[in-house]
């Protein structure tokens, strides 16, 4: 191959947590690596929840708990089942320090500072739009001015990966396979989120929501706390937006306005809206990882746990096992196909590909029952704590003859069977 | 609150092109228009009148629903360039 000017060992495309983690281990390693972004600084082009994981940002940045822009330490989870207008919470509160609440703009940013320090060259404002190919092998990036040459380019594009689509690495993706999530992040004081959420200090806490507004739905709805703002969304998979003609932002106002959300939310003002994809493909879509000259890693490989609301550790990992295979092939001057498979079997040792595979069969058994496991039993919850806590004359011997007579009556005894043989399957598939 | 007000927090640097192209012609073709109403921001409206598909990209958040929901798959879809579209201030 040609010598080429502004040849690097390196090229990273995308400054997320999977593009930004590859690049600050290579640079510790010593390498030379340039990161590619193309938002006006890392962090303005992404929106999450959301939550990072201490431990697996804590491989990466082990200062972060010091040094990082953080909101809050999440000591309280809520699982909020939502009915048109009652509702069924539970509560899990444990203080320690699990995850933290980030504004994604503050920490990638952030970030980046970090990889900067150790050593990346990182260049914002720019597009890559093309890969350079020579003979079967990625030998750089093209990008609105300039061509750029590495030994490895490390595709961490998010999750439309255009790159990897463009080298056949990607399949599209199916609208079943991605969910579309609409946000607000809404301005409260301190003490207020404190009061409402039952925090103090810098404590903070998350809610996961189904039903509401979404009932019947495949989608979730979330909320999280930041220092001075609330962040509120939902996420619904794409064939369900465009088979019903749903329009997202009118979910999330109705959601907004559910009996249950409205006072954590009132009297606040919006700071910002925006809009984001999430992969929900799982194990059965994970892409091909690498080929001669170029690996995939976090949202552009579909690396999302969405059960756990899992996604900036896996990809803050996955970026790290590239970052320690690109370093095996620069130390051996091989980046073929099979040097850098390397990273898919270190991928399948850790737990991002064994959690994934866990969960291979949740999606499938979701899309096909989700009439019954995100509606109909997600009502029979609200409707048993309604039985539960009337106090109104009737006997409650009566009462919970009803109710059970009810889940007989009003679902067909044929899809009662199916939903357990599917809940079955499931629970096997996961256990076994 | 209606959209407008939602897009109205957020930090834009237009482009003078747009980055979404879709093929026109086959918008005339299309039965359910369904990025009309995914879009997140609005961005594409039917016109009866004129039979077209309205474009307004300077609203666009660059999620790429539409890009994988296009019902004649018909989009070019390309990030705009490096120094426009949209910036996330919290995200
Ligand atoms: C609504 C929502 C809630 C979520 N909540 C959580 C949560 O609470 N916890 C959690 O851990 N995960 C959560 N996730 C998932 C998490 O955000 C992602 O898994 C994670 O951001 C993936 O990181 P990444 O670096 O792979 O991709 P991204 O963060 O998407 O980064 C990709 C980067 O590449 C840049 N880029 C793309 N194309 C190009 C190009 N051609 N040239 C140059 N630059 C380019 C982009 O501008 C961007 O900076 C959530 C996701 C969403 C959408
Ligand atoms: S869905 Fe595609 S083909 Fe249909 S109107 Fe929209 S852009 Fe045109
Ligand atoms: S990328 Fe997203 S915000 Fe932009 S036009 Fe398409 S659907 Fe709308």
């Amino acid at each position: 191959m040609l010598k080429r000017e502004n040849k690097t060992d390196v090229i990273i495309v995308g400054a997320g947590p999977a593009g930004i983690s590859c690049a600050i281990t290579l640079a510790r390693a010593g390498k030379e690596v340039i990161l590619i972004e193309r938002g006006l600084f890392a962090g303005s082009k992404n929106v999450f929840g959301g939550a990072i994981y201490t431990q697996a940002t804590k491989e990466i940045f082990p200062n972060f708990e010091t040094e990082a822009p953080i909101e809050r330490r999440n000591i309280e989870h809520n699982f909020a089942i939502l009915g048109e207008e009652d509702s069924t919470t539970i509560t899990y509160r444990k203080n320690d320090n699990s995850s933290y609440s980030v504004i994604r703009a503050k920490f990638d940013r952030w970030a980046a500072e970090e990889a900067k320090k150790a050593g990346a060259y990182i260049v914002e404002e720019t597009v890559v739009r093309e890969l350079i190919k020579e003979k079967n092998q990625v030998i750089g990036v093209k990008t609105e001015l300039e061509e750029y040459f590495a030994d490895i380019v490390i595709l961490a594009d998010g999750v439309n990966s255009l790159l990897a689509k463009q080298i056949g690495l990607r399949k599209d993706i199916d609208t079943k396979d991605v969910a579309l999530s609409v946000k607000e992040v809404i301005k409260l004081d301190n003490q207020i989120i404190n009061q409402r959420f039952k925090l103090k200090d810098n404590e903070g806490a998350i809610v996961e929501i189904f039903g509401g507004p979404m009932l019947g739905m495949l989608g979730l709805g979330f909320m999280y706390t930041n220092t001075d703002s609330v962040t509120i969304g939902l996420g619904i998979t794409l064939n369900e937006l465009a088979e019903n003609n749903y329009r997202p932002y009118e979910i999330l106002e109705k959601l907004k306005q559910h009996p249950t959300i409205a006072p954590l939310i009132e009297g606040g003002t919006l700071k910002e809206y925006s809009a984001h994809l999430i992969p929900e493909g799982g194990y059965k879509k994970i892409p091909k990882l690498c080929d001669n000259g170029v690996m995939i890693i976090g949202d552009a490989a579909m690396l999302v746990n969405n059960l756990h609301w899992e996604g900036t550790n896996l990809a803050m990992i996955s970026g790290k096992l590239a970052a320690e295979t690109a370093v095996e092939a620069i130390d051996k001057n091989d980046f073929s196909k099979k040097t850098l498979s390397n990273y898919e079997k270190k991928l399948k040792k850790s737990f991002i590909l064994k959690d994934l595979k866990t969960y291979r069969e949740l999606m499938d058994v979701m899309h096909s029952r989700k009439n019954a496991f995100l509606c109909y039993y997600m009502k029979k919850i609200n409707a048993f704590f309604e039985m539960f806590t009337s106090v109104n004359g009737i006997p409650k011997k009566e009462n919970y003859h009803k109710f059970i007579k009810s889940i007989f009556t009003d679902r067909k005894i044929s899809e009662l069977f199916k939903d357990i043989w599917a809940i079955v399957k499931l629970l096997w598939s996961i256990l076994i | 609150m209606n959209l407008d007000k939602k897009l109205y927090t957020l930090k834009y640097s237009p482009d003078t092109e747009s980055h979404l192209k879709p093929d026109f012609e086959q918008c005339k073709l299309c039965i359910t228009k369904c990025c009309v109403n995914i879009c997140p921001a609005q961005v594409y409206e039917w016109n009866e009148e004129t039979q077209e598909l309205i474009v307004n990209f300077e609203n666009c958040l660059e999620c790429g629903a539409c890009r994988i929901a296009c019902e004649r798959q018909c989009l070019n879809w390309q990030y705009p360039k490096g120094t426009k579209g949209v910036t996330f201030k919290q995200g």
